[in-house]
């Protein structure tokens, strides 16, 4: 029968982890669990429900939990105050049921192309902090995914937290999700934006995109023909353009490469052109 | 894996795979079928119960993970012959037809009932009940008559602060 253990403390969680590479590590679930009755049984469970919980702000960071749920994130006044997106964006993730287990570090770690919450914490420049019995260390979120449901992680490793930089004060920050359903559906398409405008132009841009391409991506090359620029239509289009020329997203049940080319484009142009308007 | 939990305020121990789902628990170890298996990878909300005073979706919990905790289910709901506000009002407005939702449906509305979440003297109360009921989906009733129910009962319930 399937082992099941379940750590005292945060250490404790990091030294099973150790001692069960091969064990099923369990957060809220609710990706890991999908049609768990039609899968084989793990050799073992480490769970870590209720782990590396708590959100923390100083003045230039704000510091989340591995194990914050996204129902934690909807309601925290920390988040709510000092990152709004997030709160918007967590609060749009699946449903009630949902928000209620799932983790911010199972959503990293499970690694989806179309998870909701990822291009926000790529917009948001988020770093992802480490820890096994070797010691800690951090990956920058952009570098963390490296390829479809694969990451830097180790397999002695757990995350321990996501921090972000808190946003420049009056940085234009947005999300955006399209999909058949706001609640439960997968997305077609998502973007995010963390955008800088100074005397009349875009002094600083990132765009994270989410389901055009194997794993959650930041558009450089649409960040690159936004910075410098007057944030108007041109530019929006010219964004555009930039970020059409550098993905290929695919076909498959939920959309077509063509219409995900479209929206993801037409989705940075209007953040660009809202950045404008402010 | 002996797993000891709450059910609907009464002990249980059962003798089961920590990796069984926590709605095959309820159902085959505890004969609690008034917990629904809709689509089984939380999508629907049929299953959903409350784990410890929350709404979860009982396919995407497993047995492990209620160790020691709390449970309860529809068949918890209501105080004796006393059926819960919400089901009152599912019953007296129409908010239910086939069924296989409104166990789900009644639990979740029930958890924000008592909480407060859904006050109608909030100027927006109709569209809060309908994002929190987002993750239950209907495919009889159009909804409308749920949300009714769940305004009637919160009305009746108050709530908290």
């Amino acid at each position: 029968m399937t082992d099941y253990v379940r750590p005292r403390d945060d250490r404790d969680a990091i030294a099973l982890r150790a001692a069960h590479p091969d064990y099923l590590v369990l957060a809220g679930g609710t990706d890991l669990l999908v049609s768990a009755h039609h899968k084989a049984e793990p050799i073992g469970i480490l769970d870590l429900a209720g782990r590396f919980a708590g959100i923390s702000a100083d003045a230039t960071t704000v510091r989340i939990g591995a194990g914050t749920t996204y129902r934690a994130l909807a309601e925290a006044r920390a988040i709510a105050t000092l990152i709004p997106i997030l709160a918007e964006a967590a609060r749009e993730i699946g449903a009630l049921q949902i928000q209620n287990r799932a983790t911010i570090a199972g959503n990293l770690a499970t690694s989806s192309p179309v998870g909701d919450g990822l291009p926000v914490l790529l917009a948001l420049d988020a770093t992802i902090h480490l820890a096994s019995v070797r010691g800690e260390r951090t990956v920058p979120y952009h570098a963390f995914c490296t390829g479809y449901r694969k990451t830097a992680l180790g397999a002695d490793e757990l995350i321990t937290a996501i921090t972000i930089p808190r946003p420049a004060p009056g940085a234009y920050l947005a999300w955006r999700k399209v999909g058949t359903r706001r609640a439960q559906s997968i997305s077609k398409v998502m973007a995010a934006t963390c955008l800088e405008v100074r005397d009349g132009r875009i002094a600083s841009a990132r765009f994270g995109v989410g389901a055009v391409a194997d794993r959650p991506i930041r558009a450089y090359a649409a960040e690159a023909a936004a910075v410098g620029q007057v944030p108007d239509a041109a530019t929006g289009a010219a964004v555009a353009a930039a970020l059409r020329a550098s993905i290929k997203p695919i076909d498959d049940l939920r959309s077509t490469a063509r219409y995900r080319l479209e929206i993801a484009g037409n989705l940075l142009a209007r953040f660009v052109e809202n950045a404008g308007q402010r | 894996m002996n797993i000891a939990l709450i059910v609907n305020g009464a002990t249980r121990t059962v003798e089961v795979s920590p990796y069984k789902r926590l709605l095959d628990l309820l159902r085959d170890d505890l004969r609690l079928t008034g917990t629904k298996e809709g689509c089984g990878e939380g999508e629907c909300g049929a299953c959903t119960v409350l784990l410890d005073g929350i709404p979860v979706n009982s396919c995407l919990v497993v047995a492990g993970q209620c160790d020691g905790h709390t449970v309860t289910t529809v068949e918890g709901l209501a105080d004796g012959p006393l059926l819960h506000a919400v089901q009152r009002e599912l019953v007296a407005r129409g908010g239910a037809q086939c069924g296989i939702c409104t166990p789900g449906i009644a639990v979740c509305a029930a958890a924000l009932v008592d909480s407060g979440a859904c006050r109608t003297k909030d100027g927006d109360a109709r569209a809060k009940v309908r994002e929190l009921l987002a993750g239950n989906i209907c495919r009889c009733t159009g909804y409308q008559l749920i949300v009714d129910a769940v305004l009637a009962a919160a009305d009746q319930v108050g709530g908290e602060s």
